[in-house]
């Protein structure tokens, strides 16, 4: 098997599957760590207890969501080396303080404080609990901050010089770490996942409302979620334009193939709004454009030129057809996302948010729009910086491990296999946990433990609760 | 060298440091996954699974760091490396992922289904750690070089030597979980890890024999290190020190001091590391490249080396804490709380 494939394409496939696999739960457990701590904070505040079922409620599906994103994650971290050994050597004395930072600096926060947050309530008291929750959190977003500077690196290299070796080595680490398309992508991603998670927890508080409107979690819980997709849905589509621009000055390629620009425009480029791109002829098939409103949102003004990818060697050519299409799956999920927002503060403003059903539909169809919205995102952001590594520097068939096909087609085939079991069976344990309305007296993970529960009552454990 | 301090040999440290780390602390935890099977009884495992399930998580971000912290610190190593020990790597990841979601998935789930949760833990402990111990055995055997690249075959790892440390370092680790459960349960529980450690004690001091006796035979310069004068100063302490600790640890198995047979087999574990490191040094890919050849540049390391000084005794500080917080027996009838 795999004799004859080539295997700089299988080890392509297997990154792609496995960082699929894997960015959902970050994207998922960034927003829910940060959401548990607001819950916590809720509660240790005003002692309502609400706040504490929602949030034991939640941090159940938290750590079945955790453990998921942590074992996908593991296997991130050595793909560097096993597939893409020729680019870990090149880029290893950049990325990979980045990275050791990220470990030192977020990976071991969460982990130190994770078991303390999940099962250590009764052990340690209210405000050291609520710290490891804090830790946690903020464990969260500092491992975002790394792995998105050492991804905005490999997008536009910066601060950087090249050894005698061939290998990249730091000339500024602030120029590396800070560099220029960062800030743009740590908001956009950071934003992605508070609505991703705002998405999952609208949802679930829209099915049980669905079923009883009057149940005090479900619609705690979906007025914030809601509040949420009000708020932050526009700043991310603000975000979303100016990290574009930001693309458009130092990655014009990316843009060029987002918006399906194979021809260059002199004054004033259409906006293509839907098309077939065909890579083989250069063009983009049955468009529907509106006369020059790409140069309109890029340019700030009508006629100004834009150039298309005519004005590149083909052999660098971004494949157009997926990062054009994932775009525009990423942009209209957005304005979907803002449209939840904006019927939900209509429904609140008329006083039916809880019992809408229109709006509960409309949410729990939402519900998977930011995992949807976010892999497209990073499918445009990844395929729009082929055929590089390192924009512009390294080639990705330079950068592949000297594997034979089969090595990499047979390691594909394994993961294939072990992900479609462990997430099958994952997904329904979320989903079985998310089934089940929060109800008074919520146990945290230590409660349905049968060995850790025993001589808890839920009575009494509230009653210790509503004593803080 | 243009700099008075040997970076890379302090980055030789730090790495060796925490792969022992990972060593020691996923050991235990993998060593109870690989003896699950030999405790059937629900409330058993419950009790085994809960020892560990609060801290599982951090130990294992200790693999992270070695991972990434090699390719970090010695890009040329870690590039080399990955791809000799391809499938090793891969086994040992798919041997994760499988213990790992155990540990939630077997609590979200019916009896049926709970048994398949706990043959993944078990089955998967098993191969994440026969593939670290095959990995081991690779690396100390040596792979083929040519200039930046792995230019062997992809089953060159798998030799009788590398089955043999694979099997070692499954004994190993479960010696580990064995006096873990020592040191953390009552009754017959207890009783049934304190049989299993004699067993597997004297297992371990036959593996060890093994390897020790077998690794000079890989290489000439690995009896060279070991057998020449002046060398012997510094290496024969290793073997008088194995005979010393397993002394120590015999009488703490007859005296029934729960918590001393962990921490010695910890120290039996120390000291064939060491003896790993006297093996290798300084050597990172074992006959072929050095760590200096290896290492980042110099500005790579040291801007690191801030992180880990300060961070890592910070992480060790928490980390301890997370360990206080759980200290104690577990016990099945009050559990956690």
């Amino acid at each position: 098997m795999f004799e004859g494939w080539d295997a700089v394409v299988l080890a392509r496939a297997q990154f792609a599957f496995t960082m699929s696999f894997h960015i959902v739960f970050p994207a998922f457990s960034i927003g829910l760590a940060s959401y548990l701590a607001v819950l916590e904070a809720l509660w240790l505040w005003t002692g309502r207890e609400v706040f504490i079922n929602l949030f034991n409620y939640w941090l159940k599906i938290f750590a079945v969501a955790f453990g998921m994103g942590v074992v996908s994650g593991i296997v991130m971290s050595y793909q560097f080396g096993t597939n893409w050994s020729a680019f870990s050597d090149k880029t290893g004395p950049v990325i990979g303080p980045l990275m050791a930072y990220e470990v030192l600096t977020a990976f071991f926060l969460e982990a130190g404080f994770l078991g303390v947050m999940l099962f250590g309530i009764k052990r340690v008291g209210h405000r050291l609990h609520f710290f490891a929750t804090l830790m946690v959190a903020i464990g969260t977003l500092i491992s975002t901050f790394w792995i998105l500077s050492a991804n905005s690196w490999m997008q536009t290299p910066t601060g950087y010089a090249v050894n005698a070796d061939g290998q990249f080595i730091a000339a500024s680490w602030l120029k590396v770490i800070f560099n220029p398309s960062f800030p743009y992508r740590l908001v956009h991603m950071v934003l992605a996942a508070y609505l991703t998670t705002a998405l999952v927890v609208g949802a679930v508080g829209a099915f049980h409302l669905w079923r009883d409107s009057h149940l005090a979690g479900p619609r705690v819980m979906f007025s914030m979620a809601m509040w949420m997709a009000t708020l932050v849905a526009p700043i991310q589509i603000l975000a979303g334009d100016q990290h574009g621009l930001n693309t458009l000055e130092h990655q014009p390629a990316k843009v060029m193939a987002m918006e399906g620009h194979y021809q260059s425009h002199k004054d004033g480029a259409p906006l293509i709004l839907f098309g077939l791109p065909d890579q083989a002829a250069g063009k983009v098939k049955y468009a529907i454009e509106v006369p020059k409103l790409s140069s309109l949102i890029l340019k700030h003004a009508l006629d100004a030129p834009l150039a298309g990818l005519d004005t590149v060697p083909r052999e660098n050519w971004p494949p157009v057809p997926i990062t054009f299409w994932s775009f525009r799956i990423m942009v209209g999920l957005g304005f979907l996302i803002m449209g939840l927002g904006l019927f939900s503060l209509w429904m609140r403003w008329r006083g039916a948010l809880y019992e809408s059903r229109l709006l509960h539909i409309f949410a729990m169809a939402m519900g998977p729009a930011g995992f949807l919205a976010v892999l497209a995102g990073w499918i445009t952001s990844e395929t729009g910086r082929q055929p590089f590594t390192v924009y512009g520097l390294l080639r990705t068939t330079d950068s592949a491990s000297p594997l034979a096909a089969p090595a990499v087609g047979s390691s594909l085939t394994a993961f294939v296999m072990v992900y479609f079991i462990v997430y099958a069976a994952g997904l329904t344990y979320l989903f079985r946990l998310m089934a089940q309305p929060p109800h008074p007296g919520e146990e945290g993970p230590s409660g349905d433990m049968p060995a850790r529960a025993a001589g808890i009552t839920p009575a009494s454990g509230a009653a210790a609760e509503g004593s803080a | 060298m243009t700099s008075l301090i040997d970076f890379a040999t302090i980055w030789a440290f730090i790495i060796a440091f925490a792969v022992f780390i990972y060593v020691v602390m996923d050991g235990f935890d993998l060593g109870l996954g690989i003896l699950f099977p030999l405790f059937p009884e629900k409330a058993d495992r419950d009790v085994i699974m809960n020892s560990v399930a609060p801290v599982w998580d951090g130990n294992e971000t200790w693999l992270v760091l070695g991972g990434g912290g090699l390719m970090a610190a010695f890009p040329l190593a870690y590039a080399v490396l990955m791809p000799a020990l391809y499938t090793p790597m891969i086994a040992m990841l798919i041997g994760l992922i499988f213990r790992g979601v155990a540990f939630e998935f077997r609590w979200r789930t019916t009896q049926r289904t709970r048994n398949r949760w706990d043959i993944a833990f078990a089955g998967g402990s098993l191969l994440a750690s026969l593939a670290q111990g095959i990995a081991l055995g690779a690396i100390l055997q040596g792979v083929h070089v040519e200039g930046r690249h792995y230019a062997g075959g992809w089953w060159d790892w798998l030799t009788p030597f590398s089955i043999l440390t694979g099997l070692a370092l499954i004994v190993g680790y479960a010696l580990l979980g064995a006096t873990w459960l020592v040191m953390k349960t009552e009754g017959e529980l207890r009783d049934k890890a304190y049989r299993l450690s004699w067993f597997l004690l004297f297992a371990m001091l036959g593996a060890i024999g093994a390897v020790s006796i077998a690794t000079p035979f890989l290489h000439f310069q690995y009896a060279q290190r070991w057998f020449t004068w002046p060398n012997v100063i510094l290496t024969a302490p290793v073997p008088i020190a194995v005979a010393a600790v397993t002394v120590m640890l015999l009488r703490s198995l007859a005296n029934r001091q729960d918590y001393r047979p962990f921490f010695l087999s910890l120290a039996l574990f120390a000291l064939s590391y060491g003896g790993l490191g006297i093996s290798m040094y300084p050597y990172i890919v074992p006959q072929s490249i050095t760590i200096w050849q290896a290492a980042s540049p110099e500005n790579s390391l040291i801007f690191m080396l801030f992180g880990v000084a300060v961070l890592v005794p910070l992480i060790l500080g928490y980390s301890a804490w997370a360990y206080w917080v759980f200290r104690g027996k577990v016990r099945p009838e009050s559990g956690y709380h």
